[in-house]
Order: C-alpha cells, then structure tokens, then sequence
C-alpha cells in the first residue's frame, strides 16, 4: 500500500462497524457453493466501494501467500482498512458466522439422522460431488499458476510426499516448499528476467 | 476441560496448514481428529466435509461441526476460534508490513515456490476424501460429471452437490 492510497482512504467518510458487520454479515451467508472472493469482491469493490480493484487485488495476493482461509484472511485485510483492529475483528466474526450456524444445525441433524437408509445414500452422492467440486478448484487454480515444468514437479512430489512416502502435511510444506521456494531464489528470478528482455 | 484445550491446540496447529486454502489440511484433519484422537469416524468427518461444501461462508466450517461433536456448543466455538484465529492474526501482522516486504526479494520467491506446492497439497486432499467417498462406479462417475459440468459451465457447486444428494437417494441406497 502506497501512502498516498492510505492518506485517500483515510480521508473518506467513516464507515461505522455496524455497517462492516452487515456487509460481512450478508457475504457469509449467501456464499453458496464456495468462491467467496468473487462475492466479496462485488460486495466492497463493486456494490459498496469500500476499497479500490487494486487494493481488493492486492489483499487478496497477500491472503493467498499466507496459510489461512482466503475468505477470512480477505475479511481481516479489508476489515483492517476500514476501521483498524476492531474492523478486522468484526468483518470476521460476521463472515464466519452463518456459516457456522449452518454447520451446527447440519451436525445437529446428522447426530440424529444420519443413520437413516435414504440419508446416508444421500450424504454419499454430497461426497462424490464433493470429490469432483475440489478436483475442478484444483485444475482451475492449476491452470492459472502452474507455468513451469518444475512447477508440476513440485505438484508431484508434494503428492508423493503425502501419499506415497506418509509424511506430514507440514513436512511436505518444509521439504518440497523449501526446494520450490529456493528454486525461485531471487538470484535466479533476476537471470530469467535478464533472459526474457 | 481436556477436551477443549485438546480441540484448541490441534485446531491451531491444522489451521498453520492451510496453505493454499482448507483442503491442504485435510489429510492432517483426518490423521488428527480420526485416527489419533478418535472424535468421529472417517465415514462421519466425509460425510459433514461434504455437507459443509453447501454452506455459505469460509469452506471449512465442518471445524464448527467436529468441536460441536466433541464438547457441545463450546467444543464448537473454541474450534472455530482456534482454527480461525491464529492466521487471522498472522495476516493482520503481514498486512502491516507488507509495504515494507516489497523490497524483500525473498518475497516473490516465497509467492511462486508456494503456489505449485499449495496445488499439490489440494490435490493430495482431494485424494484422501476420494479414496472414501469414491466407493464404485456409480460415485465415481458422479465425481467425473460434477468435475466436468464445474470445468465447462459456470454452475454454483452448491446446485450440482445438492443435485448429487438426490441421484445418491436413487442410486446409493442400501449399496
């Protein structure tokens, strides 16, 4: 963030934490189907004006490096922007709230029902569904990030390191994320920059 | 009491994990909470996964049904906060300094190392919900539809998985 995007942002009227909590409040709850960012994003960006394209982008390239859920990483970074600590803390108790409702009503009906014949037929199709709904995140994020054969390699061993050797998900994170990182160690990032001019 | 600070420290820890979103965790979901601390079974953590793919909000909300599960109400509130709050507050800190990090040349290195590494552990995820979920011919082609139509058309998943639910009730039966 520039000082100049900031010093703008802070001139800009107040929006008061009410207004951070609804806002939030309605994302979180009519988010079906995942691809929360795409919500949001017509909600502050678009409908709301709450923060510029770029800055929304921005955010969101510093959710995506950092461990945690994009929607909620999104609603802290936003909710930051807007009103500071207790902006962060209130975009995100909102975002995650009608969604933990639904998850305890779905848990609560499970506890009782899941046993039923016609229910557990039921909750299988949900998982094979399920199956091919993160399948296809996975070929769509692909397909943007994935540029280089070394990319897929590390792709493969990160597989490999789950499923075939049993490591960690941490382990995996350390081993192959530190051979991918270091394969794009600056010195070398420069020399690829220099080959493309 | 046990059980929640057991809730608490498991949760934060898979919570560090989610590189790349909630499903690179889920292998580490189910180590941890079926096979070590025995909270629910592979078939009921597939089940409320899957289930949790229709709610609305941040994909990982099955965290709020697994707490629930262990201690009532609280379980469930200590879960989501112990998932939640750990990289909340590590985005807020980097969000901080981000301005500052620009000039770091390690950080897009760190950007693009990650992003190969983040796919890969979604697919592994993806894996160890399929090797479950895909039990014969009938889910495995439903896998492959829902796969498809998501890649061809802009369908809300929620409407395929919900479509998923009623073919399971005719074809899944008793199978």
């Amino acid at each position: 963030m520039n000082e100049s995007t900031r010093a703008a942002a802070l001139e800009a009227p107040a929006i008061t934490l009410a207004h951070i909590f609804w806002v939030f409040l309605v994302v979180g709850a009519t988010s079906f189907g995942g691809g929360v960012v795409a919500y949001l994003r017509s909600a502050v960006v678009t409908r709301y004006q709450f923060v510029s394209d770029e800055t929304f982008i921005e955010f969101l390239s510093i959710s995506q490096s950092l461990p945690g859920l994009n929607a909620t990483n999104m609603s802290v970074l936003i909710g930051e922007r807007l009103r500071g600590r207790l902006g962060a803390l209130v975009a995100t108790i909102a975002m995650c709230f009608p969604g933990a409702i639904f998850m305890l009503v779905a848990a609560a009906l499970y506890k009782v029902h899941g046993d039923v014949p016609w229910v557990e037929a039921a909750l299988r199709g949900v998982a094979a569904a399920a199956v091919g709904l993160v399948l296809a995140t996975s070929v769509q994020l692909g397909r943007k990030s994935l540029k280089d054969i070394r990319d897929y390699v590390f792709v493969l061993l990160a597989i490999l390191g789950i499923h075939l050797f049993h490591w960690k998900v941490p382990i995996v994170l350390l081993i192959v994320g530190a051979m991918s990182i270091y394969s794009y160690r600056p010195s070398t990032r420069d020399k690829e920059i220099e080959k493309s001019q | 009491m046990n059980d929640l600070w057991q809730l608490m420290t498991v949760f934060s820890y898979l919570s560090l994990l989610t590189v790349g979103g909630g499903m690179a965790a889920f292998p580490e979901l189910k180590e941890m909470t079926v096979n070590i601390h025995h909270w629910l079974t592979m078939k009921q953590l597939i089940h409320l996964y899957s289930v949790g793919q229709m709610a609305p909000g941040p994909n990982m909300m099955v965290v709020a049904a697994i707490g629930d599960q262990v201690a009532e109400l609280l379980g469930a509130l200590v879960t989501v906060l112990a998932f939640f709050l750990p990289t909340a507050l590590l985005t807020y800190w980097v969000g901080q300094i981000w301005d500052k990090l620009e000039k770091w040349p390690w950080r897009t290195s760190i950007q693009r190392g990650l992003a190969p590494v983040s796919i890969g552990l979604l697919i592994a995820g993806c894996m160890t919900l399929a090797f479950e979920a895909v039990t014969g011919w009938i889910t495995l082609a439903m896998s492959m539809c829902v796969f498809g139509i998501l890649l061809r058309s802009k369908t809300n998943p929620a409407v395929l998985v919900l479509l998923a639910a009623g073919v399971g009730v005719y074809l899944l039966r008793g199978g």
